[in-house]
């Protein structure tokens, strides 16, 4: 029953269906709007617009990021994701299947998992540690002396010794320990895609540095996919091999990690790297890279979203909505200055890439 | 530290929570002093007293907390002050903002009447008068069209947006001292860069003494002149910002910076500090940081080091420095 344990990524994964080549989660116009409490009888019905309309895959073996500021619809992308909410319009294949027709969802979720941000929150109270992590298990079938002898090698794999740590309740841990046992209950039923949702936004620096760093061994034990959702720009850089920004329910850039560090092309994520502190006092910013906070997701401006906070907006960009383009094989941005012939005066006269 | 007179003075502070079952000694034996017009950073995980050091100059502690030391803020003695005269402080001479500006202001009052309120409390003006102040504290923190904000409610607002209208409350009276407790934390980087530069510049013009406390030392770098290295109730190096980032001397320091994420490219693992920071009820002998300690040697685990001088500005609590 622990073979699985001991599984290295080169092995194939029976349940791998399209191959390597194949992304492991595929999403297609995927929308969720929530509505809001209309302000009178008569006034028309608004909504959040927390998704709007996004594509994007997540490979397989990968660690894929995502960041942008809160309301940008990260985490309810990640909640789409999970199926804890039912999309609007759009579709989510996994490994190349339609979640909830060729794949059923309790398969689904027995390999999808997810670890959220506020590690007591997540636990029940009234459970024992060993009692969370086999919980997900008996769920699903497995029984419950099975099912505890793994949560028992898995606390082991999380650094938390078994004899001490298994009887205990979530309030006699640490945050750190906390969400070591988070990692372990995501990881008992083997999944293969973990939704990372903040997971380490809450722990001081010396314990995100170690929970980081047991992430990654886990990763290239079990053979994992990451889904990574951070504010933390430098803890994504160190963490993920793609990166993808978001803002007001839209995806702004997708490409590779040193693409969008090192070449960025929306000047979004251009702001948003030139927001983390710099740590050399020589160096201090003197401008805010952006003014004011985000616009509300319930009446995102028209055309380009980020046109009433960009320093190179002109007025092409409040009429057209940018598609996200490729704009070389690792990046793709949803721009009018990097699409060819758009009309923003620094667009590229060719279309050649 | 020869300055002669210290805006803040805080000597041999120790606080003590007796509420639970065991006494809780937060804070063990802090001095820091901070000159007019000089920004320190108290910098520490959760748990190791910063914000307590902090919250002691106001004496916003819960009843029954036991307070040691003694602490003068502008030349007044805070710890023998009367509740009135607390009142008379907290304003005028020391203001403090908030993580959370939301749990802070009071949500059935609009803005602008809460910053009027504070004004009319401390100085005999008209209502008027304190409504026009307001206003110019509005502009003053960069607020968009102030003057329809001011008759917003606290659910009105964005979190950047409360958070300047904190600082311009906390302004309202021209105090001497502002006590920022990790204002930022709660936002997003493109928000906190704002404040940030928004907290340096009002510090310039009104020549504030400011004590930050963050756990981010990204975050004090930025607006800080010194860093007070705090960990487990006490002050374990303190030194101007480039000394603390640019040559820490305290392993602690040293594990903190060595463990930053953007010094780890491409490196695949993470250098960490073992273990987690120790239990207040349940403290080591000895130096508190010695058993995650890397150099830690036979005496470092009977005997609690002194915070000696280090350098120019510098001060270490470190047994290899004694």
């Amino acid at each position: 029953m622990t073979d699985y344990l001991h599984r290295s990524m080169g092995d194939l994964d029976p349940r791998d269906r399209g191959g390597p080549a194949q992304p492991l989660v595929s999403v297609q116009g995927l929308v969720k709007h929530f509505p809001v409490k209309s302000s009178g009888l008569f006034q028309p019905r608004k909504v959040v617009r927390a998704v709007d309309s996004i594509n994007f895959e997540i490979l397989k073996g990968e660690t894929l990021g995502v960041v942008g500021e809160s309301g940008c619809g990260k985490s309810t992308t990640a909640r789409l994701l999970m199926q804890l909410v039912k999309p609007d319009k759009g579709e989510v294949l996994f490994d190349g299947e339609t979640v909830g027709g060729a794949i059923s969802l309790g398969d689904y979720r027995r390999q999808v998992q997810m670890v959220f941000q506020d590690s007591y929150a997540s636990l029940n109270p009234r459970l024992t540690i060993e009692e969370s992590v086999s919980f997900g298990p008996r769920v699903h079938g497995v029984p419950a002396q099975t099912a505890i002898a793994r949560a028992h090698d898995l606390l082991h794999r999380v650094g938390l010794e078994p004899n001490r740590f298994a009887g205990r309740y979530p309030h006699e841990l640490s945050g750190g320990q906390r969400q070591r046992v988070n990692i372990a209950r995501a990881l008992a039923l083997e999944p293969r895609l973990v939704i990372l949702d903040e997971a380490v936004s809450a722990l001081d620096k010396s314990v995100e540095a170690q929970v980081l760093n047991l992430l990654l061994d886990l990763k290239r034990d079990f053979g994992l996919t990451y889904l990574f959702i951070s504010h933390d720009l430098n803890v994504v850089r160190f963490m993920c091999d793609r990166v993808m920004v978001m803002y007001l329910g839209k995806v702004a850039e997708i490409g590779s990690r040193d693409a969008i560090f090192e070449r960025t092309k929306h000047p979004y994520s251009a702001a948003l790297l030139a927001s983390m502190p710099s740590m050399d006092p020589q160096a201090r910013a003197l401008e805010p890279p952006l003014v004011g906070d985000p616009p509300s997701p319930i009446d995102p401006p028209s055309g380009c979203r980020f046109h009433t906070r960009c320093k190179f907006a002109e007025d092409i960009c409040a009429q057209i909505v940018p598609p996200l383009a490729a704009i070389s094989q690792a990046q793709s941005a949803a721009c009018l200055m990097s699409m060819p012939r758009s009309g923003h005066s620094h667009a590229p006269v060719h279309g050649d890439l | 530290m020869t300055d002669p007179a210290p805006m803040i003075d805080i000597r041999n502070l120790s606080v003590t929570f007796n509420r639970g079952r065991k006494p809780v000694k937060a804070v063990n034996g802090v001095s820091l002093s901070v000159r007019p017009g000089e920004v320190v950073a108290l910098l520490g995980e959760s748990g190791s007293g910063k914000s307590v050091t902090m919250r002691s100059l106001l004496r916003l502690h819960p009843a029954g907390t036991t307070i040691e030391g003694t602490m003068t803020v502008a030349g007044r003695d805070v710890t023998g002050l009367s509740k009135r005269e607390l009142g008379d402080l907290r304003g005028p001479i020391v203001s403090m903002v908030f993580q959370e500006p939301r749990l802070a202001l009071d949500p059935v009052y609009t803005l602008g009447r809460q910053i009027e309120e504070t004004i009319m409390r401390h100085e005999k003006v008209s209502r008027a008068e304190a409504s026009a102040r307001a206003l110019a504290l509005f502009r003053k923190v960069r607020i968009p069209s102030p003057e329809r904000r001011l008759k917003n409610y606290p659910h009105e607002m964005s979190g950047g947006m409360l958070q300047r209208s904190m600082i311009a409350m906390a302004l309202a009276c021209n105090p001497k001292v502002l006590l920022a407790d990790e204002p930022t934390t709660a936002l997003d980087a493109t928000v906190q860069i704002q404040i940030l530069l928004l907290i340096r510049d009002l510090q310039r013009e009104y020549g504030l003494s400011v004590i930050f406390v963050t756990h981010d030392i990204g975050v004090a770098a930025e607006v800080a002149d010194r860093i007070a290295v705090m960990y487990a109730g006490r002050i374990v190096e303190e030194g101007t910002v480039s000394e603390i980032i640019h040559a820490p001397k305290h392993p602690y320091t040293q594990g903190l910076l060595g463990a930053r994420v953007e010094l780890a490219h491409g490196r695949d693992r993470l250098i960490t500090i073992p273990g987690a920071p120790p239990d207040l009820t349940n403290m080591p002998s000895g130096c508190a940081f010695s058993p995650r300690c890397p150099v830690a040697s036979e005496p470092c685990h009977t005997r609690v080091p002194e915070l000696v001088s280090q350098g120019e500005a510098g001060r270490v609590a470190c047994i290899q420095y004694a």
